[in-house]
């Protein structure tokens, strides 16, 4: 068989779209295992968290967050289509009331953002936001 | 030590016993991801703040771990009880070992 120029573009893009395909859920299960790491591998609900983000982002370098979890100890976030997942941990002392507490973010590109916050009877509650991001946040 | 870090904190000079106040804190950090590239393609070195702590009268308020995605000069706005006079703990802890550290007193009445 003789390979003309078209077959050979077809290969190439069929082998760039499988390489494509199976990037992707290695950058979820990424995210999926940092979850599971903080919840010891208990499954989240969902209940008490709000998770406020801008469902656009025009710059992502500084995405506004806010997370409310009344009766949260810890509070961890994560963006899964981030090169590093994890974004940070809020671990709430006894003199904080309302257990919320509000930051920026830096996003790639757009992706959800999820929260998971550890109650204080030990159980876990989950909230994700979908953010758009026109402007990514990693300098590439 | 990372140049020009400057934290800034905005807590309200006096309070009523047990209100609810809300702190603003901020701090001048380039937070370097460690995801960039420099002009020559060389990653250029992580180099964040990993951990920001605060403290009323040696009681915890809120301990927060940072990563890279948290963006440029770190902000962060909580509440807090106060339920006497007292002083407000604000702690950053640098990569580099470095830990920068302010103080804010309130009043109660």
């Amino acid at each position: 068989m003789t390979l003309t120029r078209r077959d050979v573009f077809v290969l190439g893009s069929a082998a760039f779209a499988g390489t494509a395909l199976a990037g992707m859920p290695a950058f979820a299960s990424a995210t999926d295992d940092l979850i599971a790491e903080f919840t010891g591998g208990a499954e989240a609900g969902s209940g008490a968290l709000v998770l406020t983000a801008p469902e656009i982002a025009e710059n992502g370098n500084t995405v506004p967050i806010e997370v409310d979890a009344p009766g949260a100890v810890a509070v961890a976030i994560f963006a899964d289509g981030n090169p590093v997942p994890a974004v940070a941990t809020f671990n709430f002392g006894p003199l904080n009331p309302s257990r919320s507490a509000s930051t920026r973010i830096r996003l790639a590109k757009s992706q959800n953002v999820i929260a998971v916050a550890k109650m204080e009877d030990g159980s876990f509650v989950r909230a994700d936001a979908a953010v758009k991001v026109t402007i990514g946040g990693c300098g590439g | 030590m990372a140049e020009g870090v400057k934290p800034r904190v905005k807590v309200p000079k006096s309070a009523s016993a047990g209100e609810v106040i809300t702190i603003k804190t901020l701090i001048s950090h380039k937070m370097e991801s460690g995801q960039r590239k420099d002009g020559d393609g060389n990653p250029i070195a992580r180099s964040i703040i990993n951990r920001f702590v605060a403290d009323f009268n040696g009681q915890n308020v809120i301990d927060v771990t940072l990563e890279p995605a948290i963006s440029t000069n770190p902000y962060f706005q909580f509440e807090a009880t106060v339920p006497e006079s007292g002083e407000f703990t604000f702690t950053w802890y640098d990569d580099d070992g470095s830990v920068y550290e302010t103080t804010k007193s309130i009043e109660v009445s």
